[in-house]
């Protein structure tokens, strides 16, 4: 489904503020895999998901989406295969548009945008139903603008209108991250849903070492700009938390693995 | 009472130039309200609608057909700071501020139009204005009958032009391409990734604007009896004080977006009747530009200083941000 192949991004290159944010990474997902991704603060886990979003072209390697070569491809091009929901609730929504307007282009991502209405009847009722669903008490209020509603909400709207057309890829980028504790819950618990439900091959990216192990089928860990842990399958099912610092200080040969990992 | 009287008198030119000047304002509307970016081609392409409208109609053309091409060429007008924004990677307000200063030039070719054609570029002479009269031309619109009970009254024809303008705005904004237009504005990032091409909907914006920008000067030219190669001279703080004072008197009551414009119109009228009256109070004309300008630095000044007085009173002891 993804595959990337040498990918490296250097940032600011030929100022004091160079910074190698990749450095030749490989990864390959198949069809339906849930991928969680681990690391310290500045690993790269974010700049591996823009990579691939296309949010800046990449310095070298191959990027490609269900056999289409991306590389290439402007952001807003490869959106049509690709779902995403940013860490700042606020990035992922137009405030100042409606909830159903938000969902109504989200619904159109992709498509050539015509003349035909921006949101139609039978969408408004679709969208009530799928806001029911998220249990934020959000399907009474269609029409409210966004920026009215809490970040989870506006989080768990995200999440609605990144898969509200299937994508053949979701970035999830610690999209729960900025949430109070029960809130991040219910959203993870929809993001759990959601993926089950489509079968959606999906990235997300957490600094919740637990929600890593429970969430997916299988986990990747960064550091400096690398993929150093990739385990999947029945070794994933018995992970737990103690192993992973463990892997985390052989790998990096780190003794500071809680520091690094726990503290970001 | 004289004073009332002569006030009361000069209302309906006051109405008429606001609801011109209105049209102008929706354009500005649209690039600033909706894309938020500071457009200053405005200044230029104001007065091509008007030079371009002047010349063909001076020429002969039919008036309607007339402003149909100074539409267009605003549009063209945009369509350049556009590209010079989003293609060549210029920031928008330079971007403007360039395809303003070269309209100047082009502004002053078009007012010759007639005369290149005629005899050749070379021997033709620049013109900064071109005089428009209803008894020699055949004009849309004139000043000369605001004051008659009668259907060539350019309020009518000014009213009916804002109802369109707003009625085919409002349709458009909730077309799927309007709303990827206000969504690039909203918030870029989503807009994109949500398929959307920000840098195709800030040309596109632009372009609606500048033709309707263009087309106000086409209606001005022709109420006012003239156009001018300065006639747009601050028209962005014109357009913006018009967007501002609209925003402000009618924020809380007006949600729907066509009112949203038309509160932008309504503001143009209320600029005007108060330019009207402080003329009337003794200001020059020529101090006017002060006074607009004082008043746009004014109202947009006060959501940060509302915050900044805030902020102090919630931060005692905190550090001042020099
Ligand atoms: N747009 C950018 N410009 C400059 N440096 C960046 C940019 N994005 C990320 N970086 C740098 O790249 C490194 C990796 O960042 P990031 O991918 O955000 O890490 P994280 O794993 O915490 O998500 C950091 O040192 C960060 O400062
Ligand atoms: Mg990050």
């Amino acid at each position: 489904m993804l595959d990337l192949v040498g990918i490296r991004k250097t940032f600011n290159i030929g100022t004091v503020n160079e910074k190698t944010a990749l450095r030749g990474v490989d990864l390959h997902l198949d069809d339906g895999d849930f991928v969680t991704v681990i690391g310290g603060n500045g690993a790269g886990k974010s700049t591996l998901l823009n990579a691939v979003a296309g949010t800046w072209p990449v310095d070298e390697g191959t990027i490609s989406i269900g056999g289409v070569d991306v590389t290439h491809l402007a952001e807003h091009k490869r959106a049509k295969y690709i779902g995403r929901v940013f860490q700042d609730p606020m990035m992922g929504t137009a405030a100042t548009m409606q909830i159903e307007e938000n969902l109504a282009l989200a619904a159109r991502r992709g498509q050539h945008r015509t003349l035909k209405r921006g949101i139609t009847r039978e969408e408004r009722e679709e969208y009530k139903k799928l806001l029911e669903m998220l249990d934020l008490g959000l399907e009474d209020r269609l029409t409210s603008k966004v920026g009215l509603l809490s970040g989870g909400q506006r989080q768990a709207l995200t999440l609605l209108m990144a898969t509200l057309k299937k994508p053949q890829l979701l970035l999830l980028d610690e999209h729960t991250a900025a949430l109070d504790p029960k809130t991040a819950a219910k959203v993870l618990d929809a993001t759990e849903r959601i993926v089950n439900r489509d079968k959606l091959t999906t990235l997300m990216i957490t600094h919740n070492m637990r929600d890593a192990i429970v969430h997916g089928n299988r986990l990747i860990m960064m550091y400096d700009g690398q993929i150093v842990l990739d385990i999947s399958g029945e070794a994933k099912k018995h992970l737990t938390v103690e192993d992973l610092l463990a892997r985390f200080g052989q790998t990096t040969g780190s003794s500071e693995a809680d520091d690094k990992l726990l503290l970001s | 009472m004289n004073f009332l009287v002569s006030f009361l008198n000069s209302m309906p030119n006051a109405i008429g130039q606001g609801l011109a000047w209105g049209i102008m304002a929706v354009g500005v509307y649209i690039t600033y309200k909706i894309l938020d970016i500071a457009d200053l081609t405005v200044d230029g392409s104001l007065a091509t609608g008007g030079a371009v409208a002047a010349v063909l109609i001076t020429m002969g053309w039919d008036p309607w057909l007339a402003m149909l091409m100074a539409l267009i060429a605003g549009m063209l007008a945009g369509l350049i700071t556009g590209l010079l924004h989003t293609a060549c990677g210029i920031p928008a307000i330079l971007a403007g501020i360039l395809t303003q200063l070269a309209l100047y030039s082009i502004n002053l070719r078009i007012m010759a139009l007639n005369d290149i054609i005629t005899m050749g570029a070379a021997a033709a002479k620049t013109k900064p204005t071109l005089a428009l009269n209803p008894d020699r031309n055949a004009l849309a619109l004139s000043s000369r009958y605001v004051r008659d009970l009668a259907l060539n009254n350019p309020l009518l024809l000014l009213a009916v032009a804002v109802a369109v303008v707003i009625g085919v705005l409002y349709w458009f904004f909730g077309t799927e391409l309007g709303s990827s237009l206000r969504a690039t504005g909203a918030n870029g990032n989503m807009a994109r990734a949500q398929g959307i091409n920000t840098n195709r909907a800030k040309v596109l914006g632009l372009v609606i604007s500048n033709g309707l920008v263009a087309l106000s000067g086409a209606l001005l030219a022709q109420y006012s009896g003239s156009a001018t190669i300065d006639m747009g001279r601050g028209a962005i703080v014109i357009g913006l004080a018009a967007v501002i004072i609209g925003q402000v008197l009618f924020k809380k009551i007006f949600h729907n977006f066509s009112l949203k414009l038309l509160s932008a119109v309504i503001g143009a009228i209320i600029y005007y009747t108060v330019i009207t009256l402080v003329l009337r109070l003794g200001l020059e004309s020529t101090d006017l530009k002060l006074l607009t300008a004082a008043v746009v630095a004014l109202f947009l000044s006060i959501p940060y200083l509302k915050k900044k007085y805030f902020t102090k009173k919630s931060r005692k002891g905190g550090k001042s941000n020099a």
